[in-house]
């Protein structure tokens, strides 16, 4: 009598992660999907307010607004609530990485503003930023070689 | 009806590129200081062999919202650089291209940091 129940057990173990994972996609892909959606938004808007900006200015000021947004979030202790519904929807998205800076600065603000704030600001966006300069750096010193590849 | 298809690729590309990332965190346990790093290396990865600029037309946002397009636009702005001013382009043009979100997200982090009261102390 036990072996069909052992059987059962392994069936649902293997299928138990698989539905909790595929709601975690379906949440990653809503919450990222609804982020870029209202990232959208704001770009419209800029392009009907600000008519003369080049295109590349406007996605600039779009991420800054989106970046403000995220940052004012992250202070009310809103953007947690968002990250734990959404995964990597909401690491992957620009507000994500202002969520990483601003999040690690207010927790450690009591050990000083120095050594506490401004130290800890950098625990997640320092390797970003290191990876991030380094890679169009070395981009760019291929585009320097291979020059005939890029034109 | 132009504007709902606008937003509805935009929804698309934007959130399958989360669920990939999300992929990754459930397969691999990474924590979100790598998925950040790799998604960058990936955006950059993906301009530099002329791939990202069609992404960037049809998913718009989607596809520079996410982290991708920050390196996607490090790596533009390299290219670029390099291709107008020569070594002094390739080390300026990829820090210039992102200079309005990287000074945006220190200044707004320093202030919000000031000003905020961490949720844990309560």
């Amino acid at each position: 009598m036990n072996e069909p129940n052992q059987e059962y057990l392994k069936l649902v173990r293997k299928t138990m992660p698989k539905t909790k994972h595929f709601s975690t996609l379906l949440r990653a892909f809503l919450v990222g999907g609804t982020i870029c959606s209202i990232g959208q938004g704001i770009n419209d808007i800029y392009t009907l307010v600000f008519k003369d900006m080049p295109k590349e200015d406007i996605t600039a000021i779009t991420l800054l607004t989106i970046i403000f947004i995220t940052a004012v979030l992250t202070g009310f202790g809103v953007y947690d609530k968002i990250g734990a519904f959404g995964g990597a929807g909401s690491i992957i998205p620009i507000t994500g990485f202002a969520n990483a800076v601003v999040s690690p600065a207010m927790e450690r603000k009591q050990e000083g503003i120095i050594l506490g704030l401004c130290d800890n600001m950098f625990s997640v966006a320092g390797p970003v930023i290191v990876f991030g300069i380094s890679s169009s750096v070395l981009v760019g010193i291929i585009a320097l070689i291979f020059k005939s590849w890029f034109i | 009806m132009e504007i709902f298809l606008t937003y509805l690729k935009v929804f698309l590309v934007g959130g399958l590129i989360c669920v990939i990332g999300q992929l990754l965190i459930n397969y691999t346990k990474m924590t979100s200081s790598r998925i950040l790093v790799i998604f960058l290396l990936l955006g950059a990865f993906l301009e530099t062999i002329g791939v990202y600029k069609y992404i960037e037309e049809f998913g718009k946002a989607g596809a520079t919202v996410p982290i991708l397009g920050f390196g996607s636009s490090l790596a533009k702005g390299a290219i670029k650089g390099a291709l107008s001013e020569g070594f002094l382009g390739a080390l300026r043009g990829g820090i210039e291209s992102v200079a309005v979100g990287f000074a945006g997200v220190i200044v707004i982090a320093f202030i919000v940091g000031l000003l905020a009261r961490p949720k844990t102390k309560q």
